[in-house]
């Protein structure tokens, strides 16, 4: 502590307009020149609780959708038709081998740029806005590698398991829906965390197509009050704490779908 | 075995912290030891800096750095920075100089030194489509418009006019948004408005820059603090006096085609007799 009077006198200042939570922190910024602006400036901490906001729907909405791009996928990829299975393992080519950045600015400009205009409050807007294709990109992108984890996940249940399923009447459909798939995702569960990890992380490449999430946020924020330091430890828990609250909420899941006797 | 990687560690700390210290003092000495001067510029900013059709980086801010390079008798390292890296990498150390487009604001005062007499002054305006129709800056409210991160202006226009600001990490990707219809203006510095339109690239033929410029914000060269006052900040003051004094400002805003500041002129005038 510089001046535990001068910082006092600071503290008293500043309550006047502030509560005693955003009071300590802006004397921390002003005298100790420790700048934590989000917890004292409304302004700041509205952005960056929007940005993280904004984090948190990105990554459940692209969870989801690359969940279910795997699960159609892998069963795509079992089909009779050459064709299917030819279009399921183009499409993976694709996303699997460009970088995630990569395939977001071709969406956004390229793409973009050539789809048709809507009018939204007296201009031409394209038709896909930046968190659309942040959507799009991202989950496309997962769900490359969760048809291939699911792939693997399949292809670990038992032919004797599946044979029986034809024996007893099932359809191909209906076998992987009630016999196949449920095997299968519990065995993919701990790839598939790891991918749904690396997906969250990954959210924060829309930062470059000037989505608003947590690290264009952040940026905004460091680039007027230039509290890059401060903003990145920030950044840092709070990812922490977001891949941490899917890694335990997974970790539940996998314990509660367990199959007593069926693996290790 | 990991005791003595400790005292290892240890002993190499204690080594470094003196040194460090000692760095901090003198930059000058420092680049005519290693021949080499770092500076931070840009190179997506024409006609200030950028890149030539053979990939070098050129331009008016170029120009300049290779006059101070000269005058130590050193080479030039070049890195190219953005607003939102540039004042990190000059704390950080890895870089001497900035000369990048850098707005002189109070805040940054802080955190960087600023070299006076300023080597130019831009002011704000927006570049948009002829189809837009905007006539005042009241125009752009509610409107989505694409800018830089960390252009000083951005605050002040978005707290004054209301616009949606949509946000980019370069100039290239907001421009790219702003032909792909994602904004309907572009908010930056007039001075790279006026030579993108001027650079006669058939894309901009039905753009303008409508607006009056606004808020004319003077640019800096950038020291570390520590340097302002030391021999390598009075160094580059020096400088930068010759080049009003002499005029090779105005020469060089010339040369790149970048329109008459009034702000050069005035300070040319000033200091020619001194």
């Amino acid at each position: 502590m510089a001046d535990p009077d001068l910082f006092g006198r600071c503290m008293a200042d500043a309550r006047g307009a502030l509560s005693a939570f955003e009071a300590y922190f802006k004397c921390l910024a002003d005298i100790e020149r420790i700048n934590f602006s989000i917890f004292y400036d409304s302004l700041d901490r509205g952005r960056f609780l929007v940005g993280l906001w904004t984090t948190v729907k990105l990554s459940v909405i692209c969870l989801v959708a690359s969940v279910a791009i795997g699960v159609v996928g892998a069963w795509l990829q079992g089909s009779r038709f050459a064709l299917t299975r030819r279009i399921v393992q183009g499409y993976i080519q694709f996303f699997r081998n460009t970088p995630p950045l990569v395939q977001l600015a071709f969406f956004y400009f390229a793409v973009g740029a050539v789809l048709p205009r809507v009018p939204d409050g007296g201009q031409m807007v394209p038709i896909v806005g930046s968190f659309g294709w942040a959507v799009i990109a991202f989950s496309f992108f997962a769900g490359a590698f969760n048809v291939e984890i699911f792939r693997a996940g399949i292809q670990a249940v038992p032919r004797a398991t599946v044979e029986a399923a034809e024996a007893l009447g099932y359809s191909r459909l209906r076998a992987y829906g009630h016999i196949v798939l449920p095997l299968a995702f519990r065995i993919s569960l701990p790839a598939l965390n790891n991918n749904l990890v690396n997906l969250i992380k990954t959210t924060t490449l829309a930062y470059a197509i000037a989505v608003p999430e947590m690290l264009y946020a952040a940026a905004q924020i460091w680039s007027e009050v230039l509290n890059v330091r401060e903003m990145m430890n920030v950044l840092l828990v709070t990812y922490v704490a977001l891949v941490g609250l899917l890694v335990w909420v997974m970790g539940r899941w996998e314990r509660a779908m367990r199959i007593p006797g069926y693996s290790a | 075995m990991l005791k003595s990687m400790m005292k290892l560690a240890i002993g190499a700390f204690a080594l470094l912290g003196p040194a460090a210290a000692a760095q901090a003092q003198d930059t000058l000495a420092k680049i005519k030891e290693k021949g080499v001067i770092v500076v931070g510029v840009k190179n997506d900013y024409r006609p200030w800096g950028f890149l030539d059709p053979s990939g070098k980086i050129v331009g008016m801010e170029i120009d300049l750095v290779n006059d101070l390079a000269a005058r130590l008798g050193v080479k030039v390292e070049m890195i190219p920075v953005i607003a939102a890296n540039r004042m990190e990498f000059l704390n950080q150390g890895r870089i001497d100089m900035i000369l990048a487009t850098m707005g002189d604001t109070a805040d940054r005062r802080k955190v960087v030194g600023m070299v006076e007499p300023n080597y130019y002054a831009g002011g704000t305006n927006v570049l948009a489509p002829k189809s837009a129709n905007l006539k005042q800056w009241t125009d752009i409210k509610g409107k989505k418009v694409c800018a830089v991160q960390g252009a000083y202006y951005n605050r002040r226009v978005g707290q004054l006019y209301s616009p949606e600001l949509v946000v980019f990490p370069a100039v290239p990707d907001a421009l790219n948004a702003l032909l792909g219809g994602n904004c309907v203006a572009f908010l930056f510095d007039d001075t790279l408005i006026g030579s993108t339109l001027a650079s006669g690239d058939a894309k901009w033929k039905d753009y303008e820059m409508p607006l009056a410029s606004e808020d004319p914000q003077l640019w800096a060269i950038g020291v570390r603090l520590a340097d302002l006052n030391g021999p390598f900040g009075e160094f580059v003051k020096k400088a930068s006096t010759e080049w009003h004094k002499s005029g090779k400002l105005i020469e060089l805003e010339k040369k790149w085609g970048i329109k008459s500041s009034p702000y050069l002129k005035a300070t040319h005038e000033k200091l020619k007799g001194s």
